[in-house]
């Protein structure tokens, strides 16, 4: 396929692949700044652009004082560094110039960075370089603590646990105290009992159970079945508690997953898996006080799907952005316990951009499986991840479910699917024919992320490439 | 929700029940138990043991029964799948072009900025000519874009026609899964709908049984292919139909109006609907053959005569003293609007039906620049030579519209057609494209910019290299007088979205900041700058969006 725009040379002979237009409006922190950034992505406004083989991108942004803004991006990162002062992250700047290299009317021509560029560019390197010297050394045992360094640590461990503990103790005391008394009464005991018991397992240092204690203190009231689903909440809440109370006795990997749960630090310990993983989904949720992203990868080799998960502030996004759609030579450190979730080790290639291939996926029974599954080693699971494949968005009575192409099997989509732009991306998408669809599998419902079309030739196809993947969330 | 299963609740191991008293309890059990709480309804183990811990026991269960039933959770029954969308054969965007649209869609969803406009472009104000050229291209919208796409034009209306056509089959399809988008559908009924007129069976059944809106649509559809058929389809139903609907199937008749229409619409002057009679009377005085002009002509010419008396030739006017039977039967209302004259008011309709021509003939052949330029007596200048615009609006006569318009750098008050800048706009669709432009450009050039939107407004996009210059000429005088850019912020952004994008280089020497001079408004002169650098990088944009489309 030939990608003619102004002899722009294609992709194969490239060294480093440009990201789309999706792809950068995808690290956008918010709206507004996605809007900033579209307005800086034309000529006009850059001076002293380039790019290097390496990934790196660099230009100067005529601001509205005398000097330009220094605008440089490490693609490989990503990373951002602006003269700019925005607290935002990546700027507009940076954002405007990832857009204009992304038109690729060869505005931003290969080249040696430039001084001020490289400084940054070579500083950031030669720290992430040391940075994996020095896991190298910790995994081959090298520079191992001391042991009185380790018997301190153990010591804080301990004690924490122990306030963990009694914050978990006092829950179920409160928790059956509410089952004495009755749960048609909860709604008017009100919001606050439920913060304040949240207030108490933060004092506890178990901020997994002040977070779920939190979510308890929203049900009462939330429409029909309140009391159903608040008894399921409460129920899970005190396995919780009771498993943590009990964590002696239970089998290693669940009491990894159980101490992550309760909120107890825990650090990626796996071997490191190396392969190209696939960006499926990247999405954030703010609690007021913190921005949570999370990223999730499939990896193309090993087949295993794992969760970055990264947090920023409240008001600035978090620092590691991936877009959806590349695939990412990199080492991930799986964390303990039977979960998905890992941390991103060495990188060894810059992010490129895939033709969309979607992970191999099932039907909806499958999915299904997979959850149940899934709850065995992790109960207290709200979803998992799944790909469906071939599945048709139908309406439903209100709502939605994906169908599988054949036979009768469907899945409902989750409440919190239906109120989003992407709901109709995906309908639009399959427009009656079936499309693969990446998601999170609940209790609540399939809550879908990412979607390919799978060749009916509708949406993407031959000819237009980067039309294949779509962005839901 | 998926189903979950629905077996009869498996019996828990002996190890089950030994830790888990309660397990063996249906759901309903302990839900009732937990609503009401357990020290009023303690919940009891089947065999009446009642364990000592009760809520301890309660909670057991039902994290029991929650993480058995989540696990246990069944695939729903799928419902009826909708119909696949029409195939849509046009050919994918080209992957630039995709880009753009996407990011000028983005750019209209995101909050707006507020507050003055800075120098980078107004990406929403370039979605209509995006659009525009992406149908004459002839291009398929990308599936995912058809959402927000149909949400643009949700949200205007100017955008709808183009970009419905652009979302083709996928959007009237999904416009029909999402109630926000009805209006897709509406528009669908006299747009998109485009009857089959090859067989006259169903022509027939589509005219005698068909909505209104498809009628309208099929009577267009078949005027434009044959015009006697679509007479003849009109007159089989012409007296049953509601006086509402035969305005608007009259109005279908614009299209190929020809002598064959005459004797129809002499019926029509008899209609009992006023508004009938007068659009038939307008339609009449279009055919400068017809008896209907001819009657016309002859009253006409009886109100206004050549007058030789004094020193050279000048024109008479006597207007009419009455507005008889016959008068109104071709269509001349005989109640003024108030604050007129009677009589002025029956002039000026006679006038305005009556074919230019005739006033060639009986002003001894002069053309109608000599003949606009007469004298007029008794201040009846004014009155004949409006009445003289409608009519060579109505009867597209270019000659007359020059003649009406006069020079374009006279002073408007020493034209010989009326000053009004609506009526002169009327006057230059007359004329031809190129024409148009350099009409307009003399008026800029002699007039400045205050008054030339709305004549702007009627030139082809993009303005033609005189008209370009002249526009950008009278910003840069503008400037040079010190006043501020938000003054022309409205010529400003039509020659952002109007001017050829090959002028951007031209441009660009406009876009340095001048030395503040005495005089001046403060700060002008960056914000001039910044006005220019939005017009170039505007320019830039339209030529890259081109370019893309057609790559």
């Amino acid at each position: 396929m030939l990608l003619s725009h102004g002899g722009e040379p294609s992709p194969a002979t490239e060294p480093v692949a440009r990201w789309t237009v999706e792809q950068v409006l995808s690290l956008a922190p918010d709206d507004a700044s996605r809007k900033a950034g579209n307005k800086l992505a034309s000529a006009g406004h850059w001076s002293g652009t380039g790019h290097d083989a390496s990934g790196a991108v660099w230009g100067l942004c005529k601001g509205s004082g005398s000097k330009p803004y220094q605008t440089v991006v490490d693609t490989t990162g990503p990373a951002y560094k602006c003269s700019c002062p925005s607290r935002k992250f990546p700027c507009k700047h940076a954002l405007g110039l990832l857009l204009l290299r992304a038109s690729g009317d060869g505005q931003v021509q290969q080249g040696e960075p430039a001084d001020w560029a490289s400084q940054w560019l070579e500083g950031r390197r030669g720290r992430a370089e040391a940075k994996q010297a020095r896991q190298a050394a910790a995994a081959s045992g090298e520079s191992a603590p001391g042991p009185a360094d380790t018997a301190a640590a153990r010591k804080r461990a301990e004690r924490r646990a122990e306030r963990a503990a009694s914050g978990a103790l006092e829950l179920e005391q409160r928790l059956t105290d509410l089952l004495r008394g009755g749960l048609a009464t909860a709604d008017r005991a009100g919001y606050t009992l439920w913060e304040e018991t949240a207030a108490r397992m933060v004092d506890a240092q178990a901020p997994g159970l002040a977070g779920r204690v939190r979510e308890l203190g929203a049900i009462p009231g939330s429409g029909p079945g309140w009391p159903v689903r608040l008894l399921e909440e409460c129920s899970l809440l005190h396995l919780l508690d009771t498993a943590w109370l009990g964590r002696e006795r239970l089998p290693e990997p669940l009491a990894a997953t159980v101490r992550t749960r309760v909120g107890l630090p825990v650090s990626a310990e796996g071997p490191p898996v190396r392969d190209h993983w696939l960006v499926l989904a990247q999405y954030d949720t703010a609690d007021g006080r913190l921005t949570t992203r999370r990223i999730w990868l499939y990896g193309r080799e090993s087949g295993r799907t794992a969760l970055l998960l990264s947090f920023g502030a409240a008001g600035r996004a978090p620092e590691l952005a991936l877009p959806v759609g590349v695939t990412v030579d990199a080492e991930l450190t799986p964390y303990p316990g039977g979960g998905l979730r890992a941390d991103l080790g060495r990188r060894f290639a810059t992010p490129v951009p895939v033709p969309a291939t979607p992970p191999p996926g099932g039907p909806a029974e499958a999915a299904l499986a997979a959850y149940g599954e899934a709850l065995r080693g992790d109960p207290w699971l709200d979803g998992w991840p799944v790909t469906l494949r071939d599945v048709i968005p139908v309406p439903s009575g209100g709502g939605w479910q994906l169908a599988d192409a054949e036979g009768t099997d469907a899945l409902p989509l989750a409440p919190a699917a239906l109120s989003r732009q992407g709901l109709w991306k995906l309908v639009a998408l399959s427009g009656g024919a079936p499309v693969t669809v990446f998601g999170e599998l609940g209790h609540r419902g399939f809550d879908p992320f990412t979607a390919w079309d799978t060749g009916a030739g509708r949406g993407g196809g031959p000819g237009e490439a980067g039309g294949g993947t779509v962005r839901l969330i | 929700m998926p189903s979950t299963t629905t077996g009869p609740t498996t019996v828990a191991s002996s190890t089950a029940v030994a830790s888990y008293p309660l397990a063996p309890l249906p759901w309903e059990e302990l839900v009732t138990s937990a609503l009401l709480g357990t020290d009023r309804r303690p919940p009891t183990a089947p065999g009446g043991q009642v364990p000592a811990d009760g809520a301890g026991a309660l909670l057991d269960a039902a994290a029991l029964h929650t993480v058995r039933r989540r696990a246990g959770l069944l695939p729903a029954v799928a419902g009826a799948r909708p119909a696949p969308a029409p195939h849509d054969p046009r050919p994918g965007l080209p992957e630039a072009a995709r880009h753009r649209l996407a990011q000028l869609l983005a750019d209209r969803a995101a909050p707006a900025a507020s507050g003055r406009r800075g120098a980078a472009p107004d990406l929403t104000e370039l979605i209509p000519q995006w659009l525009a050229g992406a149908n004459q291209q002839g291009f398929r919208a990308p599936a995912d874009l058809v959402p927000p796409l149909l949400d643009a034009a949700r949200a205007r209306t100017d955008l709808r026609p183009q970009a419905l056509a652009f979302a083709g089959p996928l959007g009237l399809w999904l416009a029909a899964l999402n109630p926000e988008w009805k209006f897709a559908l509406r528009g669908s009924a006299a747009g998109a709908l485009v009857p089959d007129t090859d067989d006259p069976e169903t022509v027939r059944t589509l005219w005698e049984e068909g909505l209104f809106a498809e009628r309208v649509a099929l009577l267009d559809a078949v005027r434009a292919q044959d015009p006697a058929a679509a007479l003849e389809l009109l007159t089989t139903t012409w007296s049953t139909e509601r006086a509402e609907d035969r305005l608007m199937f009259l109005d279908a008749l614009r299209t190929g109006l020809g002598a064959g229409d005459e004797e129809f619409l002499e019926q029509a002057l008899t209609d009992r609907s006023r508004n009938v009679r007068a659009t038939a009377a307008e339609l009449l005085s279009a055919l400068p053959s017809s008896a209907f002009a001819g009657r016309m002509a002859a009253r006409a010419a009886s109100c206004v005569h050549p007058d030789r008396t004094g020193a050279g030739l000048s024109i008479a006017v006597e207007a009419p003293h009455e507005c008889d039977a016959g008068m109104q039967r071709d269509g001349v209302a005989a109640v003024p609007p108030n604050g007129r004259g009677r009589r002025s008011w029956w002039l000026g309709q006679l006038v305005e039906a009556t074919p230019l021509g005739v006033w060639q003939e009986r002003f001894g052949g002069r053309p109608p620049e000599e003949i606009v330029a007469l004298p007029v007596a008794d201040d009846w200048a004014g009155e004949l030579h409006a009445a003289w615009c409608r009519a060579a609006i109505r009867q597209r006569d270019p000659h007359w519209a020059r003649a009406l318009l006069g020079e374009a750098s006279a002073p408007p008050a020493d034209s010989p057609g009326p000053a009004s800048i609506a009526e002169r706009s009327k006057l230059l669709a007359v004329l031809s494209e190129a024409e148009r432009a350099d009409w307009v450009a003399a008026f800029i050039a002699a007039h400045g910019l205050s008054e030339a939107f709305q004549l702007l407004g009627v030139c082809t996009v993009p303005w033609t290299g005189p008209l370009g210059r002249a526009v950008v000429d009278a910003l840069d005088i503008a400037r040079d007088g010190g006043s501020y850019p938000w003054s022309f912020s409205g010529v400003m952004g039509l020659a952002e979205r109007c001017l050829d994008p090959a002028e951007a280089d031209r441009l660009e020497v406009l876009t340095a900041t001048p030395d503040e001079r005495e005089g001046a408004s403060p700060g002008a002169g960056s914000y001039w700058s910044e006005a220019f650098q939005r017009l170039v990088s505007t320019l830039r944009l339209r030529a890259a969006m081109e370019a893309e489309l057609t790559a």
